[in-house]
């Protein structure tokens, strides 16, 4: 990349954005026919989708939790979703997202409500382009909304990080490959609970607190998308 | 594994008898066909393809490669094809299983056999460096006829591609030099009756299967036969009838959506 | 029921206190405070707050009919699947037929339905049925057709009102099983209209002055025909 090219000039980034502003997201609901329920995202230009199928008896056996259902969610990138063909199957990123997704959404849906069942939810990127892990969880919220499952909230993930010494909101590529930081966050937004939390990079005390006020305000934006999106697909089965 | 009651499937034979598909369509009769090209970015080429309720999305990747030793002058080409666990309750994770390498291959015969990729011209340094393309088939949601579906996609997104010459500093991005492709159309033969496009419910009955593509002149490119029952001189010649007529419909419809 | 707006309620939605009233089902507590914990209808007319599911698998219920697909035959026992959650066990003991040991196979298999009745459901979610009922037994012929569990009650419709109107106007026989699956038995035609009718109640489940809707159809198809 061309160094003389500033990722942020006078407050404007290289798409136009400014420094807290999210790039454009979009949701669908129920697109899948055979899942029990389904979602597909676009933000910026991340292109997922994400199925759940469960609760169901889960195998193997000895998977299963006696007192509890378990969540399997499996993140995975298309082959053609990135610059360089990436070879089918998972790698140990995908396999590393995968866990922390499981996790975050085993703490907000009703567990002990399914024994010995597995919640399993897939997300596929089919095309990406920086913050793929934020909507992925993001997509498989909606998704377990769309099937049915309880739970106690939907949660949301967004990130933020830090380009040429300035804190932003929601990297786009290129600010991804060339930032100094990354902090993607999940939250259950209805109690600001933290779910999801990772970082890669070099933030000071004060940039980390910036750069979390942020991502948790994109949150709340994007919380607010995902409900809209839930309510516009099913209020109209009640319009007469 | 989702298993289909027995009464399914004797409602289904009891139709056939008087002439009918669960769905309502004749017996020479495709689903709905949708057709979407430029649907990833990030790829060459994409395009996502629906036959009813069947949803396939096929990427192609290029990159710079060697040639393989016996064709020093010509373009690779490499097909693969994931049931991903998204697209049914009965897929599972993990290396492909026969379902997917079938399908692969039969789709990878279907373009290479029928030279649709002009991969003489795709040379860039004889024995040296050749354009390699990618041919990736996601299987989003699956209602049958997987062949067809994936085959469309497949075809859409390569005849939408561009060859990504200048991120390798080979000149300007140009079209992937493309010949007319053939369209396959596949039919399977339940309890004496041979119906287009099986849904998943059809498919689940079948005893043969049978798929033929056609070129514009109506001939005939590639065929294949698969499951264990078997079919009468009679039933392929109506097979081959149908599926040219289809053939032709789809064809139409393919450029339109390509913008031709 | 009155003309109240039917409104849809989501996941962590504010519903009431438990100073107000009680927390029913689709509910959870916490703080003090009712939320609802699963995407359905609000029903909060009487002391109760309840939330209808739109959506989910079938929630079985001790008592419940339900039709089952036999998934596995086991040396004194099968597994069925009813679509819950879990597989349903029928032992040999809840079948009105003498079944030896190691010959389950001779009389249900795999892909073999059955209309039965949820015997039992126990603290780690494991289901039992019986075909030990007058009006149980294995079916044979006809379709079977899946609709959304949440959406049988409208079928069925208030005292039964809804699946009446079908009976009468296709004359065929329809058995709506509370998980829902669906058996239909008659003329083709018959049981296609009954198919697609049932598609178009799960479609508007949710409108108003339905049931009237239905009746003119069926109505006016029956004219037509003769």
């Amino acid at each position: 990349m061309n160094t003389e090219i500033k990722l942020i000039d006078n407050g404007k980034r290289l798409d136009g954005r400014k420094p807290d502003e999210l790039r454009k997201i979009n949701i669908e609901v129920g697109v899948l026919h055979r899942a029990e329920g389904s979602c597909y995202l676009e933000w910026g230009g991340n292109k997922v989708i994400a199925a759940i199928y469960g609760p169901r008896e889960a195998i193997p056996r000895h998977t299963q939790n006696p007192l509890r259902a378990i969540v399997n969610a499996k993140y995975n990138m298309a082959a053609f979703s990135v610059d360089e063909r990436k070879r089918p199957g998972p790698d140990r990123r995908s396999r590393e997202i995968s866990k922390v997704i499981s996790e975050a959404l085993e703490n907000v849906i009703q567990l002990e409500k399914y024994p010995r069942a597995s919640i399993d939810v897939n997300i596929e990127v089919l095309d990406a382009e920086a913050g793929t892990r934020c909507a992925g969880l993001t997509a498989a919220a909606v998704a377990l909304v769309d099937a049915g499952i309880p739970m106690k909230d939907i949660p949301v993930a967004c990130a933020a990080g830090k380009i040429e010494d300035q804190v932003v909101l929601d990297l786009g590529k290129d600010e991804d490959n060339y930032g100094s930081a990354d902090l993607p966050v999940a939250i259950s937004p209805r109690t600001g609970e933290i779910l999801l939390l990772q970082m890669d990079g070099h933030l000071t005390l004060e940039e980390f607190n910036k750069a979390f006020d942020l991502a948790i305000k994109g949150c709340h934006i994007i919380s607010d998308i995902q409900k809209k999106a839930i309510m516009k697909k099913y209020q109209s089965d009640v319009e007469v | 594994m989702t298993i289909t009651p027995a009464i399914k499937k004797d409602y289904l034979v009891k139709l056939a008898n008087s002439g009918k598909r669960a769905d309502g369509r004749r017996f020479d009769e495709f689903r709905k066909i949708e057709i979407k090209t430029g649907i990833v970015l990030k790829a060459e080429g994409s395009a996502r393809v629906k036959i009813g309720n069947t949803q396939v999305v096929a990427g192609i990747k290029m990159d710079v490669g060697e040639p393989y030793p016996d064709t020093p002058e010509q373009g690779v080409m490499s097909t693969a094809a994931e049931l991903i666990p998204l697209a049914s309750p009965d897929f599972e994770s993990g290396p492909p299983r026969e379902d997917a390498i079938e399908l692969a291959r039969v789709v990878d015969r279907g373009i290479r056999e029928s030279e649709v990729i002009e991969v003489d011209k795709l040379c860039i340094e004889p024995k040296e460096k050749v354009w390699i393309i990618f041919i990736d088939i996601h299987i989003l949601d699956y209602d049958g006829n997987l062949f067809d579906a994936a085959s469309l996609a497949s075809l859409a997104a390569l005849m939408t591609s561009k060859v990504p010459a200048k991120r390798f500093e080979l000149g300007e991005d140009y079209p992937l030099p493309l010949k007319e492709p053939p369209i396959s159309c596949t039919s399977a033969k339940y309890n004496g009756v041979v119906v287009i496009d099986p849904a998943l419910d059809e498919e689940e009955i079948a005893e043969a299967r049978l798929t033929v593509a056609t070129d514009q002149n109506g001939d005939i490119r590639a065929m294949q036969k698969g499951l264990n029952g078997s079919f009468s001189k009679d039933e392929i010649n109506k097979v081959i009838k149908v599926s040219i007529d289809n053939g032709k419909k789809i064809r139409e419809q393919l450029y339109n959506s390509i913008g031709k | 029921m009155s003309q109240d707006k039917r409104e849809i309620v989501i996941p962590s939605q504010l519903l009431g206190e438990i100073k107000q009233k009680k927390a029913g089902r689709g509910t959870f507590i916490e703080n003090g405070k009712i939320y609802a914990e699963i995407l359905g209808i609000l029903n909060n007319d009487s002391n109760y707050i309840n939330v209808i599911p739109l959506k989910g698998r079938y929630d079985p219920i001790e008592k419940d009919l339900v039709i089952g697909i036999v998934q596995e035959a086991m040396s004194s026992s099968w597994l069925v699947d009813i679509n819950a959650a879990y597989p349903a066990l029928l032992h040999v003991n809840e079948v009105p037929w003498d079944v030896d040991f190691g010959e389950t196979e001779r009389y249900l298999n795999n892909g073999d339905s059955v209309m039965a009745k949820v015997l039992q459901v126990d603290r780690e979610k494991k289901l039992q049925i019986t075909l030990k009922d007058y009006n149980l037994y294995k079916l044979k012929d006809g379709y079977i057709l899946n609709v959304e569990p949440s959406k049988v009650p409208r079928i069925i419709g208030k005292k039964g009102s809804m699946i009446s109107l079908l009976k009468k106007y296709t004359k065929c026989r329809i058995f709506v099983g509370q998980n829902g699956r669906i058996w239909v038995n008659g003329s083709d035609d018959g049981i296609k209209k009954v198919i697609n009718t049932i598609k178009m109640i799960e479609n508007e489940s949710l409108s108003y002055g339905l049931t009237n809707k239905i009746e003119e159809l069926l109505k006016k198809d029956a004219k037509d025909v003769h």
